[in-house]
């Protein structure tokens, strides 16, 4: 008998006993937060500081200070701060705002309606380029557009510099082993940390205001289009570089004449997916006073006008289903091979001359005429004056929906929110945050390790001691149990619809395309109906969260499901199961490594909504995030709860990410690299936009057997 | 080897069994015109492929009946509608005399939990689970108790030689063990017909020469029915009662190992067999001629299904006097030095020549 079986024996014995002791853990911690209710919870009231957070206030009016003298790192970083701000105006003073001493744009409405369509014709097909421009001109109706355009000159600002560094960048990670490993721990970072954490250290340096908002979204855009230009590049056959090699071809002509040409289609993919994360980042600055359409909703969710909230909100909807849909066309555009014919490529190019006149005519119109230049709200037609505006009655509709619902459905929604409150989040906030902080300590590190070995029970004692060094243990508890919670309703939904979707590819191609629509939506979007629905409040919040990290879980359980052999389903299907038993006995348990990791993207996307979440009176650590931006003593605070969302962060990510290598060490297929690349390329390579032609994925009938 | 008896019932009928993938694919084996297209043809016309076409054949109780034929005939998505893993198109499959095209989803899983049983040419384990636990997945979606299935896969574990890696996983296994595996699975449930697609394809020469000597004895040792689709025509004649070779999803022939190689239908099943030494396949059936005025009346007497192969010692010995092929007390016909001669030598091309070759498509009972 080989070592390998009696290892295999020692497992299958130790396993259901893990269970077990799981099981007393939970019991004992139980026990323990009844008997020893509120000792030791190290709850901190809201206004009260920490320790660290006075020196964390310390260091900002250090840095103020600073500012004000002559430091020679200040300076430099002010230089940074001061060019990334004229970018970001200029980009202003093109779309949005008055400019060159006239009280309009450089470009009116109708010149940026022209122009974006003719991109998008140019760049897409004529269907997307019809789409920019209704997605367009709705945005103007809906009242919004001044706001929509400081939201696009900041997203596309934050783009050219995200492009400008990430290119570069990712080439360099393609081409040479050193930097990639230099690079993937950062990239990882930056993708894992919860997109507000990093507002907070930046306005320290870059001060509140556009400049900030533009880096932040520069770093949260920067890592898509980085790890897929190296992908690509590094996807490229050896074949065909050596190939090129073999005929004396120098690196560089390597790069130009084989790497970069043979990869311009999975660059083009992570520019597009450059672009939607901008987006998304550019409306969450609003939280440092980023002009735009977040500011607004921001401002509409604190004075509790979901009927404003939600027309501002369908507007970030519109902008970001365009610019997907835009670049989509476009990455398609560059999976086509061969060249088109030339009478077809003749026709192109007339069409392209034809619509660039065209374009250049409105352009001039729109700085001719006020009527081009500033969205109209009324035209005159036969002596009436006629409403262009709609966005008073989408307002008015939600706003009416929303009355309606609190007085007619108050009672359903208030049951289920009260149901799961009662059931679910109260008593595991109690475990959590009511029970002794060495309690909690030793029962999570008790559990890690349980679920997923030693090593991962030494990431969690490490990350809880940070969290105690934070001052903010109570509130990261608390977080913690709203996360957890959102997760597990995340899981349950993601694995049925994910089964479902993976088992039916008319399932797959009815709900995919609402999955896509659902992540390119920016995260604030999804905050708007839940309040609606159930008030402002820790279970919104949950909620929110909850959907938010639907598709991408369903996404990654869908496509782990489809992954498992059709011949062992079809083995155990010549065997006389039914469907329940494929799902249960072969399906989902050889899918088991993408439900662990569907668990581990699940948990990250709902922790970055934690922030989102203290909007709207979610408490913990997300209001102390908010709070640090608007009141300057509870700066340091908010610092430390950033700190702190990291650290819940990079705990339930090492956690699950150990648990999903052990998952995929016994026997399961492996579906994501130790490193988490290839977990984090997934999500971007799965939305890989269909060019026309074939079907992405025959539906499964079995003609495709031999 | 067991023969088919045409006394007993088969165990399996199929009759003008269609499958045609792609749009409206019922309207082929309907329409008279469309059914006769070649491939490319209907194709270019309708975007349909006829996988199986007009397919009927029986398969006797303890029979091996093999499907042979090359990539894309067919042969997989034959056996995968024996068990309606894929949907036959038109025609019908008598089971035991059941249409099995016609019964319910619940009596269909029952045929299949407690009659059938398949091997995969990727084994189609359970990665998950232990070499016990995939030995007694049948059994344990029909509902038998742990306790009894476990005794049971020990038993077949122990019949295919593995024990000792009942407890293993399977990703621990060689190619090889991992399809004593699948051939355990497929015996646990004491199905009454065992399908085999392409069970060996995958594993590596001298594996797969070892496995179909495990085929053959456990067809000896248990005399189950065995549907076995193969690519290989030494394996289809190494354990093929009868064999179907495939064309196109059609029958290009159906006969026993001496008839395929002894009569070829045409020149596409000549092309296969030209390969196959003759020696070993034909019987004296193939080669005898008959007695000639002057041969010498006291050969040897041998049955006409003696191999060639087995006869070339004797009747080379036999120094003149030619061997007399006897079933019966009658005498069908003699073989010589020359007849032997020309088949080793490989002088005789296409058909076998003798009156048994344009005759002997049908082998008679078994002599002796």
């Amino acid at each position: 008998m080989t070592a390998a079986v009696i290892a295999a024996r020692i497992r299958a014995a130790a396993r259901p006993g893990r269970g077990v002791l799981a099981v007393a853990v939970l019991a004992v911690w139980a026990l323990l937060a009844v008997v020893l209710a509120g000792h030791d919870t190290l709850a901190l009231d809201p206004f009260d500081l920490a320790w660290l957070h006075r020196r964390l206030n310390e260091v900002n009016d250090a840095v103020g200070n600073a500012r004000a003298g002559d430091s020679t790192v200040i300076h430099l970083l002010d230089a940074v701060r001061a060019a990334v701000d004229a970018l970001v105006r200029t980009m202003q003073a093109l779309i949005a705002r008055p400019a060159g001493g006239r009280p309009v744009p450089v470009l009116g409405w109708l010149g940026v309606v022209a122009l974006a369509t003719y991109a998008a014709g140019a760049l897409g097909n004529l269907r997307v380029a019809a789409l920019t421009a209704a997605g367009l001109l709705f945005i103007g109706m809906q009242g919004l557009w001044t706001a929509a355009m400081d939201t696009l000159a900041l997203t596309l600002s934050a783009v050219l510099l995200a492009l400008l560094v990430g290119l570069p960048i990712g080439v360099a990670a393609g081409v040479s082993d050193r930097v990639l490993r230099v690079l993937t721990p950062i990239l990882d970072v930056a993708q894992t940390m919860p997109t507000f954490v990093y507002l907070a250290p930046l306005t320290l340096v870059f001060l509140i205001g556009p400049a900030s908002a533009a880096i932040t979204t520069l770093i949260y855009a920067a890592p898509p289009v980085v790890r897929l230009t190296a992908h690509g590049i590094r996807s490229v056959p050896v074949t065909s570089v050596e190939a090129s090699r073999s005929l004396g071809a120098t690196r560089w002509q390597q790069l130009r004449g084989v790497q970069l040409p043979m990869s311009r289609h999975t660059i083009v993919l992570g520019v597009s997916q450059t672009i939607m994360a901008a987006l998304s980042m550019a409306t969450i600055t609003a939280l440092i006073d980023a002009p735009g359409l977040g500011k607004l909703v921001l401002a509409s969710l604190e004075i509790q006008d979901v009927g404003a909230a939600f027309n501002q909100g369908l507007a970030i909807v519109v902008l970001a289903v365009v610019l997907d849909r835009v670049a989509t066309a476009a990455a398609a555009r560059t999976e086509r091979p061969g060249r088109p014919s030339p009478r077809r490529a003749r026709l192109r190019l007339a069409g392209l001359a034809g619509g660039a006149v065209l374009a250049v005519w409105l352009v001039q119109l729109s700085r001719t005429y006020l009527w081009a230049a500033r969205f109209p709200t009324t035209t005159t037609v036969g002596g009436h004056d006629v409403s262009w505006t709609l966005g008073g009655a989408v307002a008015d509709g939600a706003g009416g929906t929303v009355a309606w619902l609190s007085n007619h459905a108050a009672w359903a929604t208030g049951a289920l929110k009260d149901t799961v409150s009662a059931v679910l989040v109260d008593p595991l906030q109690a475990l959590l945050a009511g029970s002794p902080w060495w309690v909690t300590l030793v029962a999570l590190v008790a559990l890690a390790a349980l679920a997923a070995g030693p090593r991962a029970a030494m990431v969690a004692l490490v990350c809880l001691g940070l969290l105690l060094g934070t001052g903010l243990w109570a509130d990261a508890m608390t977080t913690l149990a709203s996360t957890v919670v959102a997760t597990a309703a995340v899981m349950v939904v993601g694995v049925g619809l994910g089964v479902w979707l993976g088992r039916s590819g008319t399932a797959d191609q009815l709900v995919r395309p609402l999955l896509d629509a659902g992540q390119t939506m920016p995260a604030f979007v999804y905050l708007v109906p839940f309040v609606a629905l159930f008030q402002p409040g820790r279970f919104t919040a949950i909620v929110a969260a909850a959907v938010y990290a639907v598709p991408v879980t369903v996404k990654i359980i869908a496509d782990g499901i489809r992954g498992v052999p059709s011949e062992t389903v079809e083995a155990a299907r010549s065997y006389g199961s039914d469907s329940w038993q494929i799902i249960t006995k072969v399906q989902l348990p050889m899918a088991r490594a993408a439900v662990t990791l569907a668990l581990n993207q699940g948990l990250i996307y709902v922790l970055s909504m934690v922030v989102v979440g203290g909007l709207v009176g979610a408490g913990a650590l997300g209001y102390d995030v908010v709070a640090g931006f608007s009141q300057g003593f509870l700066y340091g605070k908010g610092l430390a709860a950033g700190a702190a969302i990291v650290l819940l962060g990079v705990l339930l990510d090492r956690v699950t990410q150990i648990a999903a290598g052990r998952a995929a060490a016994r026997g399961a297929p492996r579906l994501s690299s130790p490193s988490g690349l290839d977990a984090r390329l997934r999500p971007a390579l799965n939305s890989r936009p269909r060019p026309a032609g074939p079907p992405r994925r025959p539906v499964p009938t079995g003609s495709t057997r031999r | 080897m067991a023969t088919p008896s045409t006394t007993t019932d088969p165990v399996i009928e199929v009759k003008d069994l269609w499958k045609v993938f792609g749009p409206r694919a019922d309207a082929v084996p309907r329409s008279p015109e469309l059914a006769t297209l070649g491939r490319r043809e209907l194709m270019e016309r309708r975007g349909n492929t006829v996988a199986v076409g007009d397919l009927s054949f029986q398969v006797a109780p303890g029979e091996v009946f093999v499907v042979m034929g090359l990539s894309g005939s067919g042969k997989s998505t034959l056996v995968r509608c024996l068990t309606r893993l894929v949907e036959p198109t038109a025609g019908a499959i008598e089971f035991e005399g059941e249409n099995l095209l016609t019964v319910g989803e619940k009596r269909l899983r029952h045929l299949r939990r407690h009659k059938f049983a398949m091997v995969f040419q990727h084994f189609g384990l359970l990665p998950h689970r232990r070499v016990v636990d995939n030995v007694s997945y049948g059994l344990e979606v029909r509902g038998t108790p742990r306790a009894e299935r476990h005794r049971r896969a020990m038993e077949v574990i122990e019949l295919v030689g593995l024990s000792g890696f009942e407890h293993g996983y399977p990703a621990e296994l060689s190619g090889g063990m991992q399809q004593r595996v699948g051939l355990a699975r497929a015996l646990a449930g004491e199905p009454d017909v065992l399908f085999f697609d392409e069970p060996f394809s995958a594993l590596d020469p001298l594996i797969r020469r070892e496995m179909q000597n495990e085929v053959a004895r456990l067809h000896r040792e248990l005399g189950k029915t065995m549907v076995f689709v193969t690519h290989d025509l030494s394996e289809a004649l190494r354990l093929g009662d009868r064999i179907l070779i495939m064309r196109d999803g059609r029958t290009a022939q159906v006969g026993t190992p001496d008839e395929l190689v002894g009569a070829p239908a045409d020149d596409y099943v000549r092309d296969f067999v030209q390969d196959v030494s003759r020696a070993d396949v034909l019987t004296l059936r193939w080669v005898m001629r008959p007695v000639r005025p002057g041969d010498e009346p006291d050969g040897p007497r041998l049955a006409p299904d003696v191999v060639v192969r087995d006869a070339v010692r004797l009747v080379l010995a036999a120094a003149g006097r030619p061997v007399q092929v006897v079933a019966d007390g009658e005498v069908l016909g003699v073989v010589g030095e020359e007849e032997i001669l020309a088949l080793v030598g490989g002088a005789v091309g296409g058909t076998v020549g003798g009156y048994a070759g344009a005759a002997g498509i049908h082998r008679g009972e078994p002599a002796g």
